[in-house]
């Protein structure tokens, strides 16, 4: 992974004077979550950005271009954090980004550190330790008009002087004071601004300077000094791993001794760095910062003494959730229809230039577009839910809901930051996974991953309406099993959680430490930016892999297609041409009619059907037949599909319209097998809808956990457990509806 | 002796010293890193409906943190 150093690695201060001002920039945004660091980098690139992935770690960097004073600038967007000791690999990534040592990054000209004006204390930790790094750094000062607002006062050219950088105050969200920090940035790369550190016992310092003559003076290490502070401030930290991973085991000893040296002197490292730097932050906010001398009970807490009371505070989140219900099953779901019934009309138009008969019409209709209009069909939901979400983090909610939530959360091994991503995965589990970003721990993120897709999300609804509706009687019922439907996911998730983080995500669990942050009114271009990106970012990389899948199946359903099944079909082609040629009112019935019976048995012979009676002995304790297999194994790419798969199968023309649907439920029902019996009853729509609410047949959903994982291995699972636990279920549910005479 | 008082044991509104910690460096780290340093005020602003995590307000800002993560935290009597 990581271990290999560019290996003209520029040595400190010397990247200062490496660019002329012709030459592109690159600037590193750092700060702490909540403090607009994000806002500042849409604010400076626009759209002009792109996301990089990285080999071994989660996170997603993002990287823009910019227009700095004239200067052409690449920005990183550093993961937002608290600090600069690294405890996981994502971690990691922000200090290796910042010194330059991935293969492939450059490390940064300059640095702006984005901290909240009304919260400087805390924000400045890890603007003490980013000014150790060696490079030009500038401090914006954001959100200076909330401080205002409570009555702070903050003296920046103070503040510049003790830190010895510039500082610059600016307001983000309304594209205030951008001009000054892009004349500091710029200046800062020319400049020679020295900035002033914490310091610490001499003791350390011997001891940094030990390990670093121990690596020898070709080591090339950018910002040596900060690297071996962290490695006597971290035990078993990742730069002390990273720096093993080159210079072997010998290093870890190297650092035993320096620090078991400096508990001889009578040095304790622990606690020292942080009171260290946060008495030096005392220390250079001494006069900077006036507050008003009676600290008055500001907007935030007011609003948090209802949000989170303990009545009125269940209350609130109890209305926001019906909010959020409300809007996936009655906003999201009307729009849906209507963009579904807008993409098939576009679908035709593309399509109808094709020659009527052959593959390359079907290939193109059936395979291509199909497919891709698979994955298209979510996207209202996808963004009118990423709108919600977006709205609920932007004013601050977010973080008071997974508070509310994490008593209930920990109990399964999760924690409250795992609730949103659960809550969203009823509309969709796409966005439910990618709202896992928000949670810090990688083994809770992966938890939380790969649990959610159990959610019913609103692709199951198709299959709960079709076989709901023909086999269980009466409005009570249909209802119960419903929501016995939705309960089941709700139930299973966190135990498959519990039990994930007891066997393979098992590991020292890790702080939950959530920042309330204050509340802000969501800006209307925020929320659409992310929305837009969020879309965008699920329609590029799914749709790739969508389309390869639907591809692959359309191929597998519609060969090898031999050429005597039409033949045999002649006689019934020429009566609809004859009653064509008559205008005869019947017509267009006779050809639907015609078409459906020559897509059954097409159907019946290609690749797919094969492989459907392949696993007949499978689904068979099920209750299956091998044309329901079939089904199954055609919805791969999408639950949903399998409706239409059940409509080809059983050649029923139109399944989409209101009136073909009770038709393929009555089809449904007229089915018989060899002895006479009925192929579905309670029994067996009960094992379809169980297997359907369990398994993982989305492959939006696994291209989604593959893109957020940068594996396969984790997709592949889900896959694999969730077509388990729904076979399972399956067969429990055919057994115990037998048991109870549902036949 | 009786075991140190934590920051599980203030009372909604109640505010006091940290005066040292009951983890490991490695386990305390980061909280140290949010600013619970020895010598600093804490108030415990309240509780989570569901009886954890807790509500503190330490530097000016709020910081939610369950109750097994504050028993590492001892106060001044």
């Amino acid at each position: 992974m990581a271990t290999t150093f560019p290996s003209a690695s520029p040595t400190p201060g010397s990247s200062h004077s490496r660019n002329s001002s012709a030459e592109t920039v690159t600037v590193a945004l750092v700060g702490n979550p909540n403090t607009g660091k994000t806002t500042l980098f849409n604010a400076l690139t626009g759209l002009r950005q792109h996301v990089g992935n990285y080999p071994g770690v989660t996170v997603e960097i993002k990287t823009g271009t910019a227009e700095l004073s004239g200067a052409k600038a690449d920005v990183v967007d550093v993961p937002g954090c608290y600090s600069l000791a690294p405890r996981s690999l994502d971690e990691l990534l922000a200090v290796e980004l910042l010194l330059g040592l991935r293969p492939g990054t450059k490390q940064p000209d300059v640095v702006v550190c984005v901290v909240d004006a009304s919260n400087l204390e805390r924000n400045l930790y890890l603007t003490s330790q980013v000014v150790e790094l060696g490079l030009p750094t500038v401090v914006a000062l954001n959100m200076i008009d909330v401080a205002v607002s409570r009555g702070m006062e903050v003296d920046e050219r103070r503040l510049s002087e003790r830190l010895g950088v510039p500082v610059v105050p600016i307001v983000a969200r309304d594209r205030k004071g951008l001009n000054h920090l892009a004349n500091a940035v710029t200046g800062a790369i020319e400049g020679t601004a020295l900035a002033k550190r914490p310091v610490f016992p001499e003791a350390v310092a011997d001891e940094v300077a030990r390990l670093n003559a121990r690596l020898g003076a070709q080591s090339h290490l950018p910002a040596p000094q900060f690297l071996m502070e962290r490695v006597l401030f971290d035990s078993k930290g990742q730069v002390e791993k990273l720096l093993a991973r080159k210079w072997g085991e010998d290093f870890h000893r190297w650092a035993e001794e320096s620090r078991a040296r400096l508990k001889d002197a009578g040095v304790t490292l622990g606690g020292l760095e942080a009171r260290t730097r946060y008495a030096w932050i005392g220390e250079a906010l001494n006069g900077v910062v006036t507050r008003p001398a009676v600290r008055k009970t500001n907007w935030t807490e007011r609003l948090d003494a209802i949000l989170l009371h303990r009545f009125w505070g269940v209350v609130a989140f109890v209305l926001v959730m019906t909010g959020f219900f409300a809007t996936i099953f009655f906003g999201a779901a009307k729009i849906q229809e209507l963009f579904k019934d807008a993409l098939n009309v576009a679908a035709n138009a593309i399509a109808s230039p094709l020659p009527a008969e052959g593959a390359l019409r079907s290939l193109v209709r059936d395979g291509a577009l199909a497919g891709v209009i698979n994955v298209l069909v979510f996207l209202p939901q996808i963004a009118i839910l990423f709108a919600f979400l977006a709205v609920l983090e932007d004013c601050g909610y977010m973080a008071r809901a997974a508070f509310l939530m994490d008593r209930l959360l920990s109990r399964c091994g999760l924690s409250g930051k795992s609730f949103i991503p659960m809550l969203s995965s009823f509309a969709c589990a796409v966005p439910g996974v990618m709202a896992t970003r928000t949670i810090e721990d990688p083994r809770d993120r992966l938890a939380t991953m790969l649990t959610a897709p159990l959610m019913s999300c609103s692709a199951r609804l198709p299959v709960y309406t079709l076989l709901i509706g023909a086999f269980v009687p009466g409005p009570v019922w249909q209802t119960l099993t419903m929501m016995g439907l939705y309960f089941l996911g709700i139930v299973l998730a966190p135990m498959i959680a519990w039990l994930l983080k007891r066997t393979l995500l098992r590991g020292e669990p890790t702080m939950f430490l959530l920042e309330l942050p204050s509340y802000k009114a969501p800006r209307i271009d925020m929320v659409l930016h992310r929305v837009l990106d969020r879309s965008w970012a699920f329609i590029r990389r799914a749709s790739t892999f969508i389309l390869a899948t639907s591809i692959v199946l359309w191929a597998l359903l519609y060969y090898p297609r031999p050429p005597e099944i039409a033949r045999n079909m002649d006689a019934q082609r020429e009566e609809v041409e004859r009653l064509e040629a008559a205008n005869s009112e019947d017509a267009a019935a006779a050809r639907k009619q015609y078409e459906a019976e020559l897509a059954r048995r097409y159907l019946e012979q290609s690749y797919l059907a094969r492989i459907g009676k392949g696993i007949e002995p499978v689904v068979e304790p099920l209750g299956w037949d091998w044309k329901i297999g079939t089904a199954a194994v055609a919805s791969f790419p999408a639950r949903e599909v399998i409706v239409a798969a059940l409509g080809t199968i059983y050649s029923v023309a139109d399944v989409e319209e209101e009136s073909g649907k009770k038709a393929l439920a009555d089809v449904l029902k007229e089915q018989k097998r060899v002895d006479g019996t009925p192929v579905y009853n309670g029994a067996v729509a009960a094992s379809i809808l169980v297997f359907f609410a369990l398994c993982c047949q989305c492959v939006s959903t696994l291209a989604v956990i593959r893109r957020e994982t940068n594996t396969w291995r984790w997709p592949i699972f889900t896959f694999v457990y969730m077509t388990l636990l729904a076979y399972i279920g399956a067969l429990l549910a055919y057994r115990v509806v037998l048991f109870f005479g549902g036949a | 002796m009786a075991a140190p008082r934590t920051l599980a044991d203030l009372q909604p509104g109640e505010a006091a010293e940290v005066s040292g910690f009951l983890g490991s460096q490695s386990a305390t780290q980061r909280l140290q890193e949010m600013g619970l340093t020895e010598g600093e005020r804490i108030e415990l602003v309240g509780v989570a409906p569901l009886g954890d995590p807790l509500e503190i307000l330490l530097r000016g800002y709020h910081l939610s943190i369950r109750k097994s993560d504050a028993r590492l935290v001892a106060l001044a009597e």
